[in-house]
Parts: C-alpha cells; sequence; structure tokens
C-alpha cells in the first residue's frame, strides 16, 4: 500500500514538471497548431536567466523569484521574434515549421554553448526550498521535497491562470475565436495576427517558466531543451489539442505510469514502455483524450 | 537535338554518377577519404528512404535512426561474434564480465545468412508493425514525425540501459573481419566501398522507377490528396505503409553497410539528432528528387566533416541557418534552383521570340 503511494506520489512529481513544460506547448501547438521544436530552448533561455540572476543578486531566494517575471518575458520575446521573423510566413506548412524551428533550436544551443560554455551550471537552491515535507511517518516514511512541491504549485498556479485567462478576459475570447474558425474571426473584426503573436507570446513565456522550474531538479546545460521537448510534445499529443484539461490529466498520467514501471524495472525500460503505451493509447483515441469537435474528414 | 538530350538526360546522369562512383573517386581519393566518402554515401542510402516517404510520400521520418540502428545493430552483432569465433563470447562481454552466456537474442546472428536477412527483414518488420497500427489509425502529419522521433529516442535509451548485452553507450566497435575478410586490409577496405557505391545506385535507380510507376502517382496523390484517394477506392493507409516500410529497408540496408565502413555502431549514432541529420541533408538537397536528396546528403556529411574539424562553432550556426533559409524560402531544395534557372530561361525565350 506504502509502495503505491509512494509511487504515485513520485509520479505527480514528474508530472508536475511535464506539466509545466508541456503546458506552453499546449498553448502554441495544441491552439495554433504550431509545431515549435525550438520551444526547448526557450525552456532553456528561462533557466539560464536564473544562473545569470544569481550573480547580481546574491541572494537565492530573491533571485528565483525576481526569474519567474524575467524568464516568463525572456522567453517570451524570443518567441515573438521566432514568430515574427519565420513562423508567421510558415503557417500553411506545419511540417516545414518544425524542421525549420528545429535549425533555429540548433542555432540557440550553440549560442548557449558560446555564452555559457558546454558543461552543465548548477544554481543555489532558496533555503526555504530545500527541505522536505513528511507525509505519512512510520517505518517506511513518505517524503516530498519542497522543490518539488513548489514546482507542483507553480504547475497548477499556471494552469488556473491561463484557464481563467482563456475563458474570462477578452484576449482569452479572441484567441479562442482565432482557435476554433480562423477565417470567420478575422471576418467579425480580430486582427488575427496580433492575436498569433500574443498567443505565442504567452506559450513562449510558460516555457521560461518551466525553465526556472527546472533548474530546482537538475542541471543546466545547452542541451537541457533536447531532453524534455519529445516529452512535452508527447504530453500534448495524449492530451489532444485545443484543450488544457487534456494536457493536465495526460501529463499527470503519463508521470504516475513513468514512476510505476521505473519502481518495476529500469529507467530505460520504464521509457520505452510509456512510449509503447502512447503509440497503444493513440489507436484507441487517435485525436487525444480531448478532441475538438470539427466537421472535418480525419 | 534538345528533345534526344531531354528524354535521355537521367541514364546519362546515372551512368556519369557510375564513372564519379566507380572510376574518379577510388583513384582521386586517399584511403582514409575514400573510408570518408563510404559514409556519407551510407548517409545517402537513408536520404534516398527519406525522399520516398516524406518527399514523396508525404510522411516526416524523423526517426529514421531506428531502422539504422537496427540495422547496424543486426551486422555488428554478426561481425562480433564471427570474430570471436565458434561458441566465442564478443569481446566486450567478456571486459563487463556480467554475461557468462551469450543472450538467446545473439544466438542467431551467429549464421552470415539469418544477420544479413536481419539487415533487411527486421527494420521492415519492425515499420510495418509500426506503420499498420499508426496509419490505420490515420495518425499523420506532425503527431506522426514526432511519434517516429519518440520511437528512435527510445531504442537509443533502451541501448545505453542494456550495457551488458548491447555495449551500452559505447556501442559495438573493434571489428576485425567482415565475412571472413580481413578489415585490416585497404583492398577489402576498399571492396566494401564499392559495394555501398553499388547498393547507392541500385536503390537509386529502383526508387525512380517506383517513383515513375502507378504506385508512384498513388503515393503523391496520397500526400496531396489523401481523402480524394480514399473516395476513389484505395486504401491511403496500405499506401504510406509500403513506402513507410521500404524506406525503413534502406535505413537498415545502409546502417548494416555503415558498420564495417566506419567501424562503429553506437546509440549516439542513431538518436535524435543523428536522426534529424539524415532529414536536412534530404531537405537542404530536394526532398522529392533523387539525385537531389543524394546530392544533398553528401554535400551536407562532407561539409560536417571538413567545417567542424576547423570552425565547430561556426559550423553549427552555418548548418542551422543554412537549414532554415532553404526549407523557409525554397522548399523544392538546391534541386529546384535548376527547375527554376530553366524556367526563368525558357520564358526569356518565349519573350524574345515573340
Amino acid at each position: 500500500m506504502s509502495i503505491i503511494l509512494t509511487q504515485s506520489f513520485t509520479g505527480i512529481s514528474i508530472g508536475a514538471v511535464l506539466l509545466l513544460i508541456a503546458l506552453g506547448l499546449s498553448l502554441t501547438f495544441g491552439q495554433m497548431g504550431v509545431i515549435n521544436m525550438a520551444h526547448g530552448e526557450f525552456i532553456m533561455a528561462g533557466a539560464y536567466t536564473v544562473y545569470l540572476l544569481q550573480g547580481p543578486l546574491s541572494s537565492a531566494g530573491m533571485s528565483l523569484l525576481v526569474a519567474l517575471p524575467t524568464a516568463f518575458l525572456v522567453a517570451g520575446a524570443m518567441g515573438v521574434l521566432l514568430e515574427w521573423l519565420l513562423i508567421r510566413r510558415l503557417y500553411a506548412r506545419p511540417l516545414d515549421t518544425l524542421l525549420v524551428t528545429w535549425g533555429v533550436s540548433l542555432m540557440l544551443q550553440q549560442l548557449a554553448r558560446d555564452l555559457f560554455g558546454a558543461p552543465n551550471v548548477h544554481t543555489e537552491i532558496p533555503g526555504w526550498l530545500s527541505g522536505r515535507v513528511t507525509v505519512i511517518g512510520g517505518d517506511d516514511p513518505l517524503t516530498l521535497t519542497h522543490a518539488r512541491l513548489f514546482i507542483l504549485a507553480l504547475a497548477l498556479a499556471a494552469v488556473v491562470a491561463l484557464t481563467l485567462a482563456l475563458r474570462l478576459t477578452p484576449l482569452g475570447r479572441r484567441i479562442r475565436a482565432v482557435v476554433q474558425h480562423r477565417d470567420l474571426a478575422e471576418a467579425s473584426g480580430i486582427a488575427t495576427a496580433r492575436v498569433d503573436r500574443i498567443t505565442f507570446f504567452i506559450g513562449s513565456g510558460l516555457a521560461g517558466l518551466a525553465g526556472v522550474a527546472l533548474t530546482l531538479v537538475g542541471p543546466i546545460g545547452p542541451t537541457m531543451g533536447t531532453n524534455v521537448i519529445i516529452d512535452a510534445f508527447l504530453v500534448v499529443v495524449v492530451g489532444g489539442i485545443g484543450q488544457l484539461r487534456g494536457a493536465v490529466i495526460a501529463a499527470f498520467a503519463l508521470g504516475v505510469l513513468q514512476a510505476v514501471m521505473e519502481y518495476s524495472t529500469t529507467v530505460s525500460v520504464a521509457r520505452v514502455t510509456v512510449l509503447i503505451a502512447i503509440v497503444a493509447f493513440l489507436q484507441w483515441r487517435p485525436q487525444g483524450i480531448y478532441t475538438l469537435r470539427t466537421r472535418s474528414l480525419a | 537535338m534538345t528533345d534526344f538530350l531531354h528524354r535521355r538526360r537521367a541514364p546519362a546522369g546515372y551512368a556519369l554518377a557510375a564513372v564519379l562512383l566507380f572510376a574518379l573517386a577510388p583513384l582521386l581519393l586517399s584511403d582514409f577519404r575514400l573510408g570518408q566518402f563510404a559514409r556519407y554515401l551510407c548517409i545517402a542510402i537513408v536520404a534516398v528512404g527519406i525522399a520516398l516517404a516524406w518527399g514523396r510520400g508525404g510522411m516526416l521520418v524523423l526517426g529514421q535512426g531506428l531502422f539504422f540502428g537496427v540495422g547496424g545493430y543486426a551486422m555488428a552483432m554478426h561481425m562480433k561474434l564471427a570474430d570471436a569465433g565458434p561458441g566465442g563470447l564478443p569481446d566486450f562481454m567478456l571486459l563487463y564480465g556480467t554475461a557468462d552466456a551469450l543472450p538467446w537474442w545473439w544466438e542467431p546472428f551467429r549464421s552470415p545468412a539469418v544477420a544479413l536477412a536481419a539487415v533487411l527483414l527486421l527494420p521492415m518488420g519492425l515499420a510495418a508493425v509500426i506503420g499498420w497500427f499508426v496509419f490505420r489509425r490515420r495518425v499523420r502529419g506532425a503527431y506522426f514525425a514526432i511519434l517516429s522521433q519518440a520511437l528512435a529516442a527510445a531504442f537509443a535509451i533502451l541501448l545505453i540501459g542494456q550495457q551488458a548485452t548491447t555495449g551500452g553507450s559505447n556501442g559495438l566497435t573493434d571489428f576485425q573481419g567482415f565475412f571472413g575478410y580481413s578489415l585490416l586490409d585497404p583492398v577489402n577496405r576498399r571492396t566494401v566501398y564499392f559495394v555501398i557505391a553499388a547498393t547507392l545506385l541500385a536503390l537509386m535507380l529502383l526508387t525512380r522507377q517506383i517513383f515513375h510507376s502507378r504506385y508512384g502517382e498513388l503515393l503523391v496523390a496520397v500526400r496531396d490528396a489523401e481523402e480524394r484517394v480514399r473516395f476513389l477506392g484505395y486504401d491511403p493507409a496500405l499506401v504510406k505503409l509500403a513506402a513507410y516500410v521500404a524506406s525503413a529497408g534502406m535505413a537498415g540496408v545502409a546502417g548494416a553497410l555503415f558498420v564495417p565502413a566506419v567501424g562503429i555502431i553506437s546509440p549516439a549514432l542513431i538518436g535524435i539528432v543523428p536522426s534529424i541529420q539524415f532529414v536536412i541533408g534530404a531537405a537542404i538537397g530536394g526532398r522529392a528528387s533523387v539525385v537531389g536528396v543524394v546530392l544533398g546528403a553528401i554535400a551536407v556529411a562532407w561539409a560536417q566533416t571538413v567545417l567542424s574539424e576547423e570552425f565547430p562553432s561556426a559550423w553549427t550556426y552555418f548548418q542551422g541557418g543554412l537549414f532554415v533559409v532553404v526549407i523557409a524560402f525554397l522548399p523544392g531544395g538546391i534541386a529546384s534552383l535548376w527547375q527554376l534557372a530553366t524556367r526563368r530561361r525558357a520564358r526569356t525565350e518565349a519573350v524574345t521570340a515573340a
């Protein structure tokens, strides 16, 4: 019993990281259909923001809090630049967007290597995040680190904020209108190009937030984006296009599955099993957990 | 005269390529450079498969490293066992001392016939299973691309995790012989090069035939308007499956030839990054043209060797930048420059004639 509980808590904390890295993608890929392979490098940019801010701001806790909005702005600005320079010319060719943004990600990785060096760098974890909480005491205690809880809270806060923004604000209404029917939205007087750019800003900014969170659980390096981007895409694919709740469910389901498989086998076998499970799941629901009802034939 | 040239252009081009590959390259290149060239040709074989699956079939195969790796490991396992002699264990297993008996799935690869069959049939069988499940449920576009990429990544992770039986991240290396011939002898290495060149030419001709066949037309139709093809009574899943399986077979053969030519196969050669690099060469050359992808793959691999030795940082920017510019502004690749030029010339001639 305790093992199941421990593994599901591990799974939820893996799922929280997955959710945070996939959230921005579910907006750009899920809502706009743009496959941005450079998303991983926006995450990397967020992580390096923390690293850079720890120089001038000596307190680790302070720099983390300052890094959250800064990383959002930095990654968001990179996203807007990418959208303005390349992606807006390629909306009609989704697969080419994938390849173009991969070329961009290659260059951004090299830029990180030239600016910060190829080896991983480390950041200080603030004191108030380095402890652990004991959830269940006894012989086989279940403890959670503060850092993992912080990531979980950050992920849930981001989901809530994004959901409310999409539901309640005029901007959110415009974004949803463009997602559902671009031509009709444009005919109703919505400047779709501007909405696209703002959506891309928010999605890329969320990648920056994910980067800040990742500094708490792992090293920062030029290849960190490549390591997480596939997982993030798989979460969005399983979750389904156009729905945030799909991404939430998919992230936690994949996290728990990964944790349980890792416990009973090895890490590498667990990765492969999770992937086979995803292929099997797509047999059952090819469009993911939640699908946007359309009259298209696919 | 021009009409005659037009009709004879393709055979003449292939004859020229044969002369280049079989006579000029071995004469002009040193043994070391010829070995490198053999490596580029292996990448070009993968690119021919990509032209079929992606250029004509519209399936963005981002995970060809999977099939390249399966073919390569099948060949490498046989060569390891042949080096070890009858009943022997491969040297790396003795080194780690973890395996005291040969794992059961290594055993069949002692036979050269089984290994050769596995090089072709394992990747094709794997692709058939994956493709059947994926295409039947109409998973396509970006979904398919990401799934195929994830499969290549998972295969690399699996190989690294099973160090005791697969050599882990070191891969399989230090081969002595290739079907009884010593690989230390330069003459035999040259023979390996000729085998690779002949395979590439044969597969190029085969793919060209496929492009010009009725099936090739159907494949393009599925790429451009899958639903219309379905309404005409064809099953698009089967059409795509055939192209995907064929491209997987080519990648497997390329991987198997890569092993004796380069002398190593490892997870770093088949993961996400090498899988995308296969596509880069094909995209820069011109995704839908056999000659285009081959020239593109060779040129990118060659430029990588030459430039990355001297300017590793600048090379990455150049490769990424070239890729971005070609895909975004010249989707037909370098091969379409030729068409653009001839079309413009034809237009100017028409204007001057009028």
